[in-house]
């Protein structure tokens, strides 16, 4: 059976400078797969040029077996691509009933969107008790909440979540893994999970894949990376920001 | 100065003032949604006077036939300026795209010369006689811009909070990208946002053309437009309203009393409020709707 989505040696630029330098990974369909690496890693890239927000320069992005790099965002969405972007980017000076109804544009079955509002509610009811505010006023576990809605409005068979946990407190981000794992399940929603909370990805992702400075150093199934002793040491240690940067520099050349 | 005077001043100056807002607004929609400040506007404008004009007198069609062909045809142009030119240059520095609505404004004043002359002319509209109420003679041109103006407004709140493609322009307004990951045709929907916006500056063409005849100058009327959209906080459509009513009622009476600088009031207007509250009246943060 081939993959849900399969990346093949996708290279991207920003002008001049090689963001992502041949990437492949691919994900099953209803699989949740995660890409970790440390801030710069090039992983917002790589979905961004899954979605066709940024055009790769080479290699090809295939979902379900057609050929999609270098299309228009839209179009991508219309696919069946449901990207929740970094930093939620919900729309400010809507309400969150709107975002979800913009989630919806392009379907054409009012009674399926009707019942996905409900769906979403029951996900998230916290969304429920806010529906009539302006997104821009929800906290920002709320507005991650409303962003992995308006994707869900989507009706997508792919979720690209780009750190959904980012600025949370370890509570929240627990309860957004859970539904993150409850959508999935239920819904059968294939998810592409990019974090640097390599604890929390980890437990929810079936397989991951480890992204330095553009390029994927290692994958595996998840309890392998888990046990890993590069990956406790690098993204599952407690060690601070300026020793774990020293150390990677020097361990890097033994996974590659 | 009596009374009635004053009535007659407000009634001038209000009317002006909505003829500057929907040329206003229209740039404002265009700047919500692509950062691009038209400065081309006012053309849109005396081109829609034109059209009308073309297909009333020259054509010999029905008037409100003509009207809306005009408007209509305004919607095409928009929409084919943007699908056409604009979108080729995003991405471009603020200082090319400056210049290139600067020289297509420009552009479509000469056009515009080359094939209607040079010289001022006047369309008749069906509402031109005056009524008379309690003694006071007033403008029917003048009272329809007023009412148009705010027919039109309400059109369009209606059209940016109650449609799916009016809330789709406000989604891509706020975040482009995320619209484009929520299946909005971002594209096609700018390229719309432009034809909604020519055509309500033709709006304001048709109506303001009885009261100041239609000739390439009318172009000027953007200018106008753009200081009270600046004096009401750019890029906030309360704000843009509001503005351009404030120096279109505050024109006339300063025209009266101190004619010595007549004709530049709006600018001054506008150095005063940029020098007292620079952010303009109503910024765009606290405006949260269309
Ligand atoms: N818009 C941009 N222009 C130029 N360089 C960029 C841009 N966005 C990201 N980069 C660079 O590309 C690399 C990867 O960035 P990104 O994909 O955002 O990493 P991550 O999401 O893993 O933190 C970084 O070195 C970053 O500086
Ligand atoms: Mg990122």
């Amino acid at each position: 059976m081939s993959a849900l989505l399969d990346v093949r040696n996708v290279e991207t630029f920003y002008g001049p400078i090689m963001a992502i330098a041949g990437v492949s990974l691919a994900v099953n369909a209803g699989q949740i797969v995660t890409v970790l690496g440390a801030n710069g890693a090039g992983k917002s890239t790589l979905l961004k040029t899954i979605s066709g927000a940024i055009d790769c320069r080479k290699g090809q992005v295939l979902f379900e077996d057609k050929e999609i790099q270098n299309r228009d965002p839209d179009v991508v969405a219309a696919r069946g691509i449901g990207h929740v972007p970094e930093g939620r980017d919900v729309f400010p000076f809507m309400t969150v009933e709107e975002n979800l109804l913009i989630g919806a544009y392009g379907r054409g079955d009012r009674d399926a969107v009707k019942r996905d509002f409900e769906t979403v509610y029951q996900y998230f009811p916290d969304l429920k008790t806010k529906k009539h505010d302006r997104a821009g006023f929800l906290s920002g576990g709320q507005q991650q909440m409303l962003a992995i809605g308006r994707a869900f409005m989507g009706r997508p068979r792919l979720m690209l979540l780009d750190e959904p946990s980012l600025g949370l407190a370890p509570l929240l981000t627990q309860t957004i893994f859970q539904i993150i794992r409850r959508i999935n399940g239920e819904q059968g929603v294939a998810v592409l999970l990019v974090e640097q909370n390599a604890h929390a990805a980890l437990e929810v992702a079936e397989h991951g894949f480890i992204m330095e400075v553009g390029r994927i150093v290692m994958d595996a199934p998840s309890p392998e990376l888990m046990a890993s002793d590069d990956v406790k040491e690098f993204y599952l240690g407690q060690s601070s920001e300026g020793i774990r940067g020293e150390r990677r520099w020097k361990k890097r050349k033994t996974w590659r | 100065m009596e009374t009635s005077d004053v009535i007659q001043l407000a009634l001038i100056g209000i009317s002006q003032g909505c003829g500057y807002a929907l040329v206003a607004i229209g740039f404002v929609f265009i700047y919500r949604a692509t950062e691009i400040i038209n400065f081309a506007h006012g053309e849109l404008m005396m081109l829609g006077a034109f059209m009308v004009l073309t297909f009333a007198q020259i054509w010999g069609l029905n008037f409100w036939l003509s009207a809306c062909l005009g408007i209509l045809s305004l919607g095409v142009f928009g929409y084919l300026l943007d699908a056409v030119v604009m979108r080729r240059i995003v991405g471009e520095s603020q200082a090319i795209i400056f210049i290139l609505t600067v020289a297509i404004a420009l552009m479509l004043r000469s056009l515009a010369g080359i094939i209607w002359g040079w010289s001022p002319r006047s369309l008749d509209v069906p509402f031109m006689q005056d009524v008379q109420i309690g003694g006071i003679v007033l403008g029917m041109d003048r009272i329809a811009i007023i009412l148009g103006t705010i027919l039109l407004c309400a059109l369009l709140y209606w059209f940016f909070s109650r449609t799916r493609t009016g809330l789709a322009i406000q989604a891509s307004s706020q975040s482009q990208l995320a619209a484009y990951y929520s299946r909005i045709p971002v594209k096609r929907l700018i390229s719309v946002v432009w034809a909604i916006a020519a055509m309500v500056a033709a709006v304001a063409g048709l109506m303001m053309a009885p009261v100041t005849q239609v000739d390439t100058g009318m172009s000027a009327f953007g200018i106008k437009a753009f200081a009270g959209a600046v004096v009401g906080g750019f890029g906030s459509i309360p704000g843009a309203l509001l503005g351009c009513l404030l120096i279109g009622l505050a024109e006339p009476f300063l025209d009266f009393f101190f004619p010595a600088f007549k004709g530049v009031y709006a600018y001054i207007i506008m150095l005063v409020v940029l020098f007292i509250r620079p952010e303009g009246l109503i910024p765009q943060t606290f405006a949260k709707k269309v």
